[in-house]
């Protein structure tokens, strides 16, 4: 589990997590919302349907692959959130017909 | 595709944004790509939101990059952020990402800037949600204010996790434990390097002082750690190692992995330049000149991607490729680049001083590089473990891409990222072969997936791959 140091006071946006609309920092990456929210896991995987969730933030493990807007294996964790942004987290290799 | 920039260069890190403002004060038409939304590399990550409290708490390292980036955006160099670099010709070609749409563009000469990654190091449960990369929750941090709520463990090798505890520290994070996973034989290895190291003394001093203050605060950091497990069912419930013998267990939420850097090497060996095995960081390295130049004519790397030196030694090895740069393409001659160079050659010779004793200090084990258990995960995305790679060297497959060919092992999404150093130190223990001798595995373009939506804005005819 994560926490915030201080109330943010910057910009927000609102953005649809797993059908619910939340309001979260503009700079917040996918990746950030997901932790900041305790959404774990962030996906499961194609060969196993093991859980996983973001490892290293800076794009190289693509462990955060998730949904955002309806396409699925985006990286979570190199997309800043934006307003009206749709994120489901992702089972298996993705749902193509989402 | 449009003309050829003079100067293109890959990431605006320490290394990229140097480079950047040397090339361009001396007239040269410079553009700087970088993936991420702003400018400052891993290590000043979100410095651009940061304000007076976040950076006092980062602490002094951090706040230099306020610096940094301010004289990078005054600089004439043209930056595109959030464009992502995908193929890389020895030619110059390269391929960008950037808003959803793919292009090709070409330059008469790049400097590569990308910096590294977090050494990946697979360890039972190190796939399981609640373990995540040291530097990748400082990332968090830095970017998002996010630190752990309720406890956290701290594990691996290297100055980053006294740094990382410091940071969480001071934020009031409460640090259960620091485990040191490197062995305590690589004290008397690092001695004898102290005296080279006392002329970069101030890392020295800083790193004390971290650990006084960790140590006043109460915060343990345990020394000759090894068994480092992660348990949990669909979440990391607890954490257990061995240490003096005994066998000793921490129930956490958040474990926090870091075992060193190393280059990232995904461009370099797309543009076909030469790598050697860097034996004292136990990594592959591009080959460089003391400017930076690889051995692909026109392609220069620079910073913790040409071999990990730290954000200080980046910078001025930045500003030496600018220099270079500007030499090779005519805007000034070699006397003069000569001229220019000698403060930043003289402060890149002192600040890697302190190296050497980094490296015996956090050097590790043939345990953890290689000794991997049977059943553990190396290749998380086609999920392949230490023992289906060890299977397929007994086979007959002595070779790390023969290895991928017959398991899959690193043809996943991330392309070998994380597995690729682990197979090569598996198959070579396994041969009994030192790993310098070993063929990583071949990287091919594109390196990160690009979808055929992306790929349709390619005029055809430019598809390089
Ligand atoms: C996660 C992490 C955390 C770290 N934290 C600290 C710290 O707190 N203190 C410290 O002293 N050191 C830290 N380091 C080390 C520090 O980052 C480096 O020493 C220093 O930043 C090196 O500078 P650089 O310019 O070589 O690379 P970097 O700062 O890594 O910059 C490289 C840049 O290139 C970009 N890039 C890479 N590949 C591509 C591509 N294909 N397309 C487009 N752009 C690309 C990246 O987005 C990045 O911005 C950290 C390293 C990592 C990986
Ligand atoms: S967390 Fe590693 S790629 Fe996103």
């Amino acid at each position: 589990m994560f926490r915030r140091l201080q109330t943010h006071q910057g910009k927000v946006v609102t953005v649809c997590v797993e059908g619910n609309d939340v309001r979260v920092p503009a700079g917040d990456s996918v990746a950030a919302v997901m932790l900041a929210m305790d959404l774990l896991p962030t996906r499961t995987t194609a060969v196993s349907g093991a859980p996983r969730a973001p490892l290293c933030m800076m794009g190289v493990c693509f462990e955060c692959l998730i949904e955002i807007d309806g396409v699925a294996n985006q990286l979570a964790c190199q997309v800043q959130v934006s307003e009206g942004m749709r994120i489901r987290r992702q089972h298996g290799a993705g749902d193509p017909a989402s | 595709m449009n003309a050829p920039r003079e100067l293109v260069i890959i990431g605006a890190g320490p290394a990229g944004m140097a480079a950047a403002s040397t090339a361009a004060g001396l007239g040269v038409d410079t553009l700087v790509l970088d993936q991420q939304p702003a400018p400052g590399g891993q290590i000043f990550r979100g410095i651009g939101q940061a304000g007076p409290a976040h950076l006092e708490l980062l602490g002094s390292d951090y706040q230099a990059g306020t610096e940094r980036v301010a004289s990078f955006v005054h600089s004439s160099a043209d930056y595109q952020p959030d464009t992502a670099v995908w193929s890389l010709g020895a030619d110059g070609e390269l391929g960008i990402l950037q808003r959803g749409e793919a292009r090709m563009i070409s330059a008469r000469r790049v400097v590569i800037a990308g910096g590294a990654m977090e050494r990946p190091i697979p360890f039972p449960g190190w796939t399981l949600p609640g373990v995540m990369n040291a530097g990748g929750a400082q990332v968090l941090m830095k970017s998002s204010r996010l630190v752990p709520l309720d406890g956290v463990v701290i594990a691996g090798s290297g100055p980053l996790l006294i740094l990382l505890a410091w940071q969480y520290m001071r934020a009031g994070v409460a640090v259960q434990a620091v485990l040191e996973l490197a062995p305590r034989k690589n004290l008397w290895r690092a001695g004898l390097r102290l005296p080279a190291a006392l002329r970069a003394g101030h890392y020295l001093t800083r790193g004390l002082g971290y650990l006084l203050a960790l140590r006043r605060a109460g915060i343990r950091v345990t020394y000759g750690v090894s068994d480092l497990k992660a348990v949990g069912n669909d979440r990391l419930e607890a954490v257990t190692f061995r240490t003096g013998g005994r066998e000793q267990s921490l129930e956490t939420g958040n474990l926090l992995v870091h075992f060193g850097l190393v280059p990232g090497i995904q461009l370099t060996e797309a543009a076909g330049c030469r790598h050697q095995w860097n034996d004292g960081q136990q990594c592959w390295r591009p080959q460089t000149d003391a400017w930076g130049n690889s051995s692909v004519d026109g392609i220069a790397v620079v910073g913790d991607g040409a071999a990990i030196g730290g954000a200080v030694a980046a910078v001025h090895a930045g500003c030496l490729a600018g220099l270079e740069a500007a030499r090779a393409l005519e805007h000034i001659d070699a006397a003069e680049r000569d001229r220019l160079a000698v403060n930043d050659r003289q402060w890149l010779q002192n600040d890697l001083r302190i190296r050497p004793f980094l490296e015996s200090l956090h050097r590790l084990p043939e345990t953890l590089l290689s000794g991997t258990a049977d059943d553990t995960l190396v290749c998380r995305c086609e999920e392949i473990t230490a023992g289906e790679v060890r299977a397929a060297v007994r086979a007959g497959h002595r070779d790390p891409n023969q290895v991928k060919f017959i398991t899959r092992c690193g043809m996943g999404p991330c392309q070998g990222r994380q597995c690729g150093q682990a197979v090569a130190n598996i198959v070579a223990a396994a041969c009994d072969r030192p790993v310098s001798e070993v063929v990583p595995f071949r990287v091919r373009p594109p390196l990160r997936p690009v979808s055929i939506g992306e790929l349709s804005m390619l005029e055809s005819g430019n598809n390089t791959a």
